[in-house]
């Protein structure tokens, strides 16, 4: 620890190679975070997938709907807590640039089935006392600048209603949650749209399924399976991290890419770092020469220049995660279509180990020839 | 004047010629700007392709006519009856016998994709016996077309390469319905090739869609017949329709996705840019410093200031465009024409499409090498004529 102020001092005996050494370590960083955000943004949510859901779609394909009639059969298996069902609403607000996913739900099932999606309990209660009301995301409505009680149409695309395309909703309440939760969704009830469709009577998208013991899931999902096959319409269940896991993998291909790419060239910026540090210990040939001379052991020298190294990656890439961490926490550049716009923490904790492995990388080969410095070679020829 | 730039000539000719000697550096530069310029062409090429693929799509002399509302095929109804009227609209081409309209649907069906093996929302069109005569630029490239009245199906090209089960002479499940693939259809490289094709009638029953389609797509006398086409549609009282010309209502479906796809790739592609620029000045103030004794010299030899400046730039250019090159080329060599499929979220199923690595985005990716080796050379540049001539030559 007392040769801290060497390290230091060493560090910036070339003040402009070290500033932008720093920097080019604090941009990768910068990026590391940032693409690690958008992969979280491609993964869709599949971190938080509740480990006990079950999601029940129609086997030919998610697109066709299920009988409604499903419900209490679910509900009745052993071993099932709660069963729900959902419905893809598919409208448009406005134009259809201002995308955005609707979905119909019991309201009070809904709210028990994700308890992660947090709404004050007078909002809450607005909810279920309003047959055309609708809760939506902190993000959502921030995207929109809606407030509780705003009236809002939205143009039926799959479901005309009985009078014109237009449905109208009242914001009953603002949902908000941790920040890997999607809040950019609207809910609203599915009394509303059945009672208000033109047709598709006693239809519904899908159904979550909560099991009490999620051991269980794989087999539950088989009884599921079981009880609705050679039926007009079969089903298969997965578990909810499956079903967002597979509908992620369908996006797949560019997430993947990027991440890919951008990693190797990740790579090629942290090679700055080590040239820098190869150059750094070139130059001072001399001074360790001393240094040994003066008594400082193989095992002291080389720790000297592995300080040095770990200095400049830890503080840049530390402060390279914090302002990717602070750009996040900014917002969602793209206004709000991205569903999920966070940096979960434990990227913060990798991005960190990787800071410390390319400090420790960066000074291997100049610290390692540091060490095996011969003092009289060395003072010969500085 | 011509003193000048021969001085110039001279002193950048130096320069170049002796850029072997500090490799080592010049090529930490090198790598980080042909980095940025690999990433930057390779994401630009997503989008490029993904447009490209949807601009093949549409025919001028085609128009698609939905439900009134419905913004894609996928969430579209038109009844049985409705269908027959919009079949009777001038403007449709005919082949002698009947008007080259197809009434058509377009579902989903569940495939496994052959590299993850996860299921994949495929496409699926329902269509008439007039559909290959609609579009024109679809032919059989494998097997042949399907009977109607039985459960064969053809599949696209790209859906037959990317989801399981899709060759000729196989076998798909789906539900309780087994279709028979007999033949593999190309489209010039359109998002049709990403599609399942089965007799529409067929496909009513296994939807339970009664006798209802979602659209119908009709091949115009000319492209010119459109307005007189959409008029008559929209203005008849029996029918609540839009009615859109294709590659409008293809290009509207990957505006989303595209502008998604450039935005996150131009912002790394900026961010990355950053940092190869540091790495630029750090290799140039290397060069600049093993060489402030050489560069003293040639000051006090009486070369003037500018001429060491602009060979100082030509020097950084030069890493500039050797790496922008090496980028464009690795670009081009390993992405161009690659194979991928994503989800249009407009309609739920999947799209493949090709990357495309275009000479403009190869222009663009050299250009931005450029700009970045220009930036990492004033610097060292100028801090090499800054320095006074006889403590540059004590130095070292």
């Amino acid at each position: 620890m007392k040769f801290l102020p060497l390290v230091w001092k060493n560090l910036w005996r070339r003040k402009v190679r070290t500033l932008f050494t720093l920097g080019s370590v604090f941009v990768a960083f910068v990026l590391f975070g940032l693409l690690m955000t958008i992969r979280t943004t491609f993964s869709l949510g599949v971190e938080i997938a509740g480990a006990d859901r079950l999601v029940l779609i129609h086997k030919i394909s998610l697109i066709m709907p299920l009988p409604i009639a499903y419900q209490p059969r679910i509900q009745a298996v052993d071993g099932v807590e709660l069963a729900t069902h959902q419905t893809w609403f598919g409208g448009v607000y406005q134009e259809p640039a201002n995308f955005f996913a609707q979905i119909v739900v019991e309201p009070e099932a809904h709210l028990q089935m994700y308890p992660e999606f947090v709404v004050p309990p007078d909002q809450r209660e607005a909810w279920l006392q309003d047959r055309q009301g609708a809760i939506v995301g902190r993000d959502l409505a921030d995207r929109f600048d809606w407030e509780v009680g705003d009236r809002i149409p939205i143009q039926g695309t799959i479901w005309p209603s009985r009078s014109g395309d237009t449905w109208e909703f009242n914001i009953a309440g603002i949902y908000d949650g941790e920040d890997t939760v999607d809040k950019t969704q609207l809910f609203f009830r599915y009394d509303y749209l059945d009672e208000n469709r033109s047709d598709g009577d006693g239809l519904v998208g899908w159904y979550i399924v909560r099991i009490e013991d999620p051991s269980r899931a794989t087999e539950l999902a088989a009884v599921f399976d079981g009880m609705f096959a050679n039926s007009q319409a079969e089903t298969r269940t997965t578990t909810e991290s499956g079903f967002i896991d597979g509908f992620a993998q369908q996006v797949g291909d560019i997430g993947s890419i990027m991440v890919a790419i951008a990693g190797a060239v990740l790579f090629t910026m942290l090679l700055i770092a080590a040239n820098t540090m190869a150059q750094s210990v070139r130059e001072r040939t001399g001074e360790l020469a001393v240094l040994k001379t003066l008594g400082f052991g193989n095992g002291g020298v080389l720790s000297l220049v592995v300080a040095e190294s770990l200095c400049i990656t830890v503080l840049a890439g530390g402060a390279g995660l914090g302002a990717a961490w602070a750009i996040v926490q900014g917002g969602d550049p793209t206004g709000g279509m991205l569903g999920v716009f966070a940096l979960p923490p434990r990227y913060l904790v990798i991005g960190g180990g990787l800071a410390v492995l390319t400090g420790l990388l960066a000074a291997a080969v100049p610290a390692v020839s540091a060490m095996r410095l011969a003092i009289t070679d060395a003072l010969r020829r500085a | 004047m011509l003193d000048w730039l021969r001085q110039t000539v001279a002193v950048t000719l130096l320069n170049l010629r002796t850029l072997h000697q500090r490799l080592s550096s010049s090529a930490v530069a090198i790598f980080g700007i042909a980095g940025v310029v690999v990433v930057m062409v390779s994401v630009l090429s997503v989008a490029r392709g993904f447009q490209a693929a949807m601009e093949a799509s549409g025919s001028p002399e085609r128009a698609i006519v939905m439900r009134d509302g419905a913004d894609t095929e996928m969430t579209s109804v038109l009844t049985g009856p409705e269908a027959d009227v919009v079949r009777q609209a001038p403007g449709i081409r005919d082949d002698g016998r009947t008007p080259l309209a197809s009434a058509e649907l377009y579902v989903i069906v569940d495939l496994p994709k052959i590299a993850t093996g996860t299921p994949a929302n495929v496409p699926m069109r329902g269509v008439e016996p007039t559909a290959l005569q609609v579009r024109d630029e679809v032919s059989i490239v494998d097997g042949r077309m399907f009977e109607f009245g039985t459960n064969e199906v053809i599949a696209g090209r790209a859906a037959a390469e990317q989801f399981a089960d899709l060759t000729v002479g196989s076998r798909v499940q789906s539900g309780q319905q087994t279709w028979q693939v007999v033949g593999v259809f190309e489209a010039d490289g359109g998002v049709s090739e990403t599609e399942v094709w089965a007799d529409a009638r067929i496909l009513q029953g296994v939807y339970r869609r009664g006798n209802s389609f979602q659209l119908v797509t009709a091949r115009l006398e000319t492209a010119g017949a459109f307005e007189g086409f959409r008029d008559w549609l929209v203005s008849n009282p029996q029918l609540e329709v839009s009615v859109r010309r294709e590659p409008e209502y293809y290009a509207a479906q990957s505006q989303m996705m595209t502008t998604l796809i450039e935005t996150i790739g131009v912002g790394i592609a900026a961010l990355m840019g950053i940092g190869a620029v540091f790495g630029a000045i750090l290799t140039m103030y290397t060069a600049v410093a093993a060489r402030s004794r050489e560069i003293a010299t040639l000051r006090a030899l009486g070369f003037n200031a500018t001429s060491v400046v602009t060979s100082i730039l030509a020097e950084s250019l030069a890493l500039g465009a050797v790496g922008g090159v090496i980028g464009g080329a690795a670009a081009y060599l390993a992405f161009n024409g690659y194979q991928a499929s994503t989800i249009n979220f407009q309609t739920f199923s999947q799209v493949a499409f090709a990357f495309r690595v275009t000479p403009e985005l190869l222009v663009g990716g050299v250009t931005y090498a450029l700009a970045m080796g220009f930036i990492g050379g004033l610097l060292p540049a100028l801090r090499a004529v800054r320095t006074p001539i006889p403590s540059a030559l004590r130095e070292l």
